[in-house]
C-alpha cells in the first residue's frame, strides 16, 4: 500500500465505551443505547412495538401488581448480579401473592461513566432470568445521572401476574395452630455480598441464593394446598420476615432456631464479624404458612422443587401475644425476635 | 463448627443448669464482666435456665458504653475535617456524641470508614498519604495488642499520617471500683475470658482476696457461661473466694506474653474517665510519649473530659451492676436503639440494647401495634 | 466486650516476628490473620482471632479434657 487514503484520517466516531449524560437525553444517543443494549436482549413483540407502554390481554383470574427498586454494591457478585436480582425479586413478590408472573417493566437509572460493557452484562443476565421465569420485559425507561450521583446502576422493575385460584393468600389468613415452613437455609445472599466487598478481606466460595420462587409456589397450588401466607425473605432476613408476618397478621409465632439451617460459611462469616444470620439478607428463600393438617403434604410438594428442596417446618402460629415472635434458642431456652435497628455493621464486641 | 457447636449443646447446658440448681442453697448475685457474655446470656436465654436464687447482673465490659462523650465528639470533629478520615470499628458508628453520631456525620459528608481491623486503617493510610487517618482505638485489654501493633507497623512503614484516638480501658480497676462502692451487690465475678487470654490473671488474686469474692475466668458460649456460674456458685456455697479458670482452652495464668509486650511497648497506664462511672485512677492506656507522633491527641490537641451533664439515663448504675435495664423509666420508651439516651442502648453488647433485642418489652412487639384483627 | 472467633490456620508466612501472618479458615470463610502474638501456632492449629489478630492458640487437648469432665458429670452426677 502506498499511503493513507484521505478518509483514514477522519474515521467515523467509535461508539462510546461509557455512559454519557447524553444517553439519558432522549435523543439519538438514547436511541442508539436502546438499539445496542436493550432491544436485542429483551426482544419480544410487545417491546418491539416501541409504544409508550405495553397493551395486552390478561388471562382469566385476578391480577397482581408489584414494584421494587434494586441497588447493590458490588453490581456483580458470586452467583448473581443486580440484573438477576431485579428480575427474581419482582417475580418472587408476585409469586408470594400466589400470582404467576406474566410481564415486567424495567427502568434504569445509570451513572455517567458506567462502562457500557457492565450494563450489557447486567442486561444479558436480566434477559436470562426473565426467560427462566417465563416472563417478558415489555416496557422500560432509561435515565442518566451525573457521575457521583448514583452507584453505577439502579434498576426498578414492576411486574404483573395472574392469580389463578381463589385463596386469600396473605398474613391475614394465618390462623393459630398453622405450621410455619421455611424453604431452605438462610443468609447466603447477604453473606456473599459482604464477603465480596474488599474491605473485609475475606476469601470464600459463598454464592448468593438468588433464585426464582414461582416453581415452588406453583407446586403448592398444584397440590391443592390451602396456603395461608407466603413471604419471601429479603433485606432484614428471616427474623424480619417473621416479625412482619406476626405484626401484620395479629398473631404470635413460635419458632425453633434448631430447625433453621445456616451453612458453615455463612455461620463463619457471621461469627467473624458479629452478625446474627437470622438478620442476614436472602434472595431465594421464603416462608409458607399452611394449616397443620396439610404441613407434611406442603413439605413434600416443596421438597420436590430444586429451589425449596431443603424445606423444613420451623414453628407454628399461636394466638397471642399478637405481633410477638419467640425463638427457641440452640440450648432450648427462649428469646424474643425483633426488627433490627439500622444497617448491620461488623462489630468487635 | 468446631469450638462453637460443642459449647452450644442443649443436653450439656441442661446438665450444667441442674448442677447449678443442686449446688444452690440461697440467693447469690453474680456479675458477668464482659458485654460479650451479656450478649450470649440474652441471645441464648442462658439466665432462664438458672434457678431463681441466682441473679446475673451485667458489668461494665462494653467499650462502646464506657467511652466518654468527649472522645466521640472529637472523633466527629476529626471526621468532619477536610483531608481527614476517621476509621472505626462498626460498634462505635452509632454511638451518639453531644450531637450526631459517626453514621450521621458520614451522611453529612464526613469521611468515616468502618474497618474490621486496625491494620485496615494502616493500609488505608499507606495508600492515601495526602490524607490524615485517625483510628478510634477503643476497647479493653483484648483489643489493645492489635491497636498497639498497628502503631508499630505504621512506624516501621514510615507513615506520617496515621494516629490513634485512644480510649482504652482496663478491667481490674473497674472491678475494684464496683466492689469499693458501699452499696454494691456483687458476690462473685465471671471474669472476661478474652481479656484474661491476653493479660492472664495475676492482678485478680488480690481482688478476690481483699473483697472476698470468687472470680471465675469464663468463656462466651452457653456451656462456658453456665460452667462459669456453676464454679462461682460452688465457691460461694463452700465459702471460698479464689480465682479459677473455666476458659482453659484459651486462657492461661500468664496470659499472652507476646501480646502484653507489644502493649507495653506502645502504651502506658493512665487515669481514664468512664462514661457513666467517672474517672478511675490508672484504669486505662495512653500512647507513650516517645510514640507521640501516633497519638491523635498530640497531633490535634488534647481531649478534655468534663463532668457529665444530668440525664434521665441510668447507664452509670447499670454499668456498675446496681440496676437492670428494665428498671429505667426511659427503657424502651424514650430510650430505644433508634434514639438512644445512653450508650448501653447502642451497642449490641450493651445491656439495654441486648434486653430490648432479645427480651421484648412493652414496646413495638406488643399487641398495640397490630392493626389487623 | 471482645468478640474472638476460633479458626484453623491453613498457611503461615513471614519470618519477621512483627509481621508473621497466615490464612485462617472460619467454617469455609478465609481471612488473613496476624500471627505475631502466637509464635507457636503452626498450620493445622486452631487459633482465637480478634480484630484480625490471633490472641491465643486453642489448646485442643485441654478442650477435650474439659468436655470429658462435663460428660462425666452426667453419669457421675457430681463433678465438684
Amino acid at each position: 500500500m502506498s499511503g493513507p487514503t484521505p478518509f483514514e484520517d477522519c474515521p467515523a466516531p467509535a461508539p462510546p465505551q461509557r455512559i454519557l449524560l447524553g444517553h439519558g437525553g432522549g435523543g439519538s444517543l438514547t436511541r442508539s443505547l436502546y438499539e445496542r443494549v436493550f432491544a436485542p436482549a429483551f426482544a419480544n413483540p410487545l417491546l418491539d412495538a416501541r409504544h409508550d407502554g405495553a397493551v395486552f390481554d390478561l388471562p382469566a383470574g385476578r391480577a397482581a401488581l408489584t414494584t421494587d427498586a434494586y441497588v447493590v454494591r458490588p453490581l456483580e457478585f458470586p452467583g448473581g448480579d443486580l440484573g438477576r436480582m431485579a428480575i427474581c425479586g419482582t417475580a418472587n413478590d408476585l409469586a408470594m401473592c400466589g400470582a404467576r408472573p406474566l410481564h415486567l417493566s424495567a427502568s434504569f437509572v445509570l451513572e455517567e461513566g458506567l462502562e457500557i460493557a457492565v450494563l450489557e452484562r447486567l442486561v444479558a443476565s436480566m434477559a436470562g432470568a426473565a426467560r427462566e421465569a417465563g416472563v417478558e420485559i415489555v416496557t422500560g425507561d432509561t435515565k442518566v445521572v451525573e457521575r457521583g450521583s448514583g452507584d453505577g446502576v439502579f434498576i426498578t422493575t414492576s411486574g404483573v401476574g395472574v392469580v389463578e385460584h381463589t385463596l386469600p393468600i396473605g398474613p391475614g389468613a394465618a390462623r393459630p395452630g398453622d405450621a410455619v415452613l421455611l424453604s431452605g437455609d438462610v443468609g447466603r445472599h447477604g453473606a456473599a455480598i459482604m464477603a465480596s466487598r474488599e474491605a473485609l478481606g475475606l476469601d470464600t466460595d459463598l454464592r448468593t441464593d438468588c433464585a426464582l420462587l414461582w416453581p415452588a409456589v406453583d407446586a403448592l397450588l398444584a397440590a391443592d394446598l390451602p396456603v395461608a401466607c407466603l413471604r419471601d425473605l429479603t433485606r432484614g432476613g428471616l427474623a424480619t420476615a417473621l416479625v412482619e408476618i406476626a405484626r401484620d397478621a395479629g398473631v404470635a409465632l413460635a419458632v425453633d432456631e434448631r430447625q433453621i439451617a445456616v451453612s458453615n460459611p455463612v455461620r463463619g462469616l457471621c461469627e467473624l464479624i458479629g452478625l446474627d444470620p437470622l438478620y442476614v439478607a436472602n434472595e431465594g428463600r421464603f416462608l409458607c404458612i399452611v394449616p397443620e393438617a396439610r404441613a407434611e403434604d406442603a413439605l413434600r410438594a416443596l421438597r420436590a422443587c430444586p429451589v425449596s428442596a431443603n424445606a423444613v417446618r420451623i414453628g407454628h402460629v399461636t394466638a397471642s401475644p399478637a405481633g410477638r415472635v419467640t425463638l427457641k434458642s440452640a440450648i432450648g431456652s427462649e428469646r424474643v425476635l425483633h426488627l433490627q435497628t439500622g444497617e448491620q455493621l461488623p462489630r468487635i464486641c | 463448627m468446631k469450638f462453637l457447636d460443642e459449647y452450644r449443646d442443649e443436653a450439656l447446658a441442661r446438665r450444667l443448669a441442674d448442677r447449678i440448681a443442686r449446688a444452690t442453697t440461697r440467693p447469690w448475685t453474680l456479675m458477668e464482666v464482659c458485654g460479650g457474655q451479656t450478649h450470649a446470656i440474652v441471645r441464648f436465654g442462658i439466665d432462664r435456665l438458672l434457678p431463681p436464687e441466682i441473679e446475673l447482673v451485667h458489668g461494665p465490659g462494653c467499650p462502646v458504653c464506657v467511652t466518654p462523650i468527649e472522645i466521640i465528639d472529637r472523633a466527629l470533629e476529626l471526621a468532619a475535617q477536610p483531608r481527614t478520615a476517621l476509621c472505626t470499628f462498626g460498634d462505635m458508628a452509632r454511638v451518639p456524641g453531644s450531637g450526631s453520631d459517626l453514621l450521621g456525620c458520614r451522611a453529612e459528608g464526613g469521611d468515616v470508614r468502618i474497618v474490621y481491623s486496625p491494620l485496615d486503617a494502616v493500609e488505608m493510610a499507606a495508600a492515601e498519604p495526602e490524607r490524615e487517618f485517625v483510628f478510634l482505638a477503643v476497647g479493653f485489654e483484648t483489643t489493645a495488642p492489635a491497636n498497639a501493633m498497628a502503631v508499630l507497623q505504621a512506624r516501621r512503614r514510615g507513615l506520617r499520617n496515621f494516629s490513634l484516638l485512644v480510649a482504652h480501658v482496663l478491667v481490674p480497676p473497674a472491678m475494684e471500683a464496683i466492689l469499693s462502692a458501699p452499696d454494691h451487690r456483687v458476690q462473685g465475678f465471671l471474669a472476661a475470658g478474652h481479656v484474661c487470654t491476653v493479660t492472664g490473671w495475676a492482678d485478680y488474686h488480690a481482688i478476690a482476696r481483699t473483697h472476698r469474692v470468687p472470680i471465675v475466668v469464663t468463656g462466651f458460649e452457653p456451656v462456658d457461661v453456665l460452667q462459669g456460674v456453676a464454679m462461682c456458685v460452688e465457691q460461694l456455697e463452700a465459702g471460698r473466694y479464689t480465682v479459677e479458670n473455666q476458659y482453659r482452652r484459651s486462657a492461661r495464668p500468664e496470659g499472652n506474653r507476646a501480646a502484653r509486650a507489644t502493649v507495653d511497648e506502645v502504651f502506658e497506664v493512665a487515669d481514664r474517665r468512664w462514661r457513666g462511672i467517672g474517672v478511675l485512677p490508672r484504669s486505662g492506656l495512653r500512647i507513650r510519649p516517645e510514640l507521640g507522633d501516633f497519638d491523635a491527641e498530640r497531633r490535634f490537641g488534647p481531649v478534655h473530659c468534663d463532668e457529665e451533664a444530668e440525664s434521665p439515663c441510668i447507664a452509670g448504675r447499670i454499668l456498675r451492676g446496681r440496676a437492670k435495664p428494665d428498671a429505667c423509666p426511659a427503657f424502651g420508651t424514650t430510650c430505644t436503639p433508634e434514639h438512644p439516651l445512653g450508650a448501653p442502648m447502642v451497642s449490641s453488647e450493651g445491656a439495654c440494647s441486648a434486653y430490648l433485642r432479645y427480651r421484648g418489652t412493652a414496646g413495638p412487639s406488643d399487641a398495640t401495634e397490630s392493626a389487623r384483627p | 466486650m471482645c468478640l474472638a472467633v476460633p479458626g484453623r490456620v491453613e498457611s503461615v508466612e513471614g519470618s519477621d516476628p512483627l509481621e508473621r501472618r497466615g490464612s485462617v479458615d472460619f467454617g469455609g470463610v478465609r481471612r488473613e490473620v496476624q500471627l505475631a502474638f502466637v509464635p507457636e501456632a503452626e498450620r493445622g492449629d486452631w487459633v482465637l482471632v480478634h480484630v484480625g489478630f490471633a490472641i491465643a492458640r486453642i489448646d485442643e487437648d485441654e478442650a477435650e479434657r474439659m468436655l470429658d469432665e462435663l460428660e462425666r458429670m452426667e453419669t457421675g452426677g457430681d463433678a465438684r
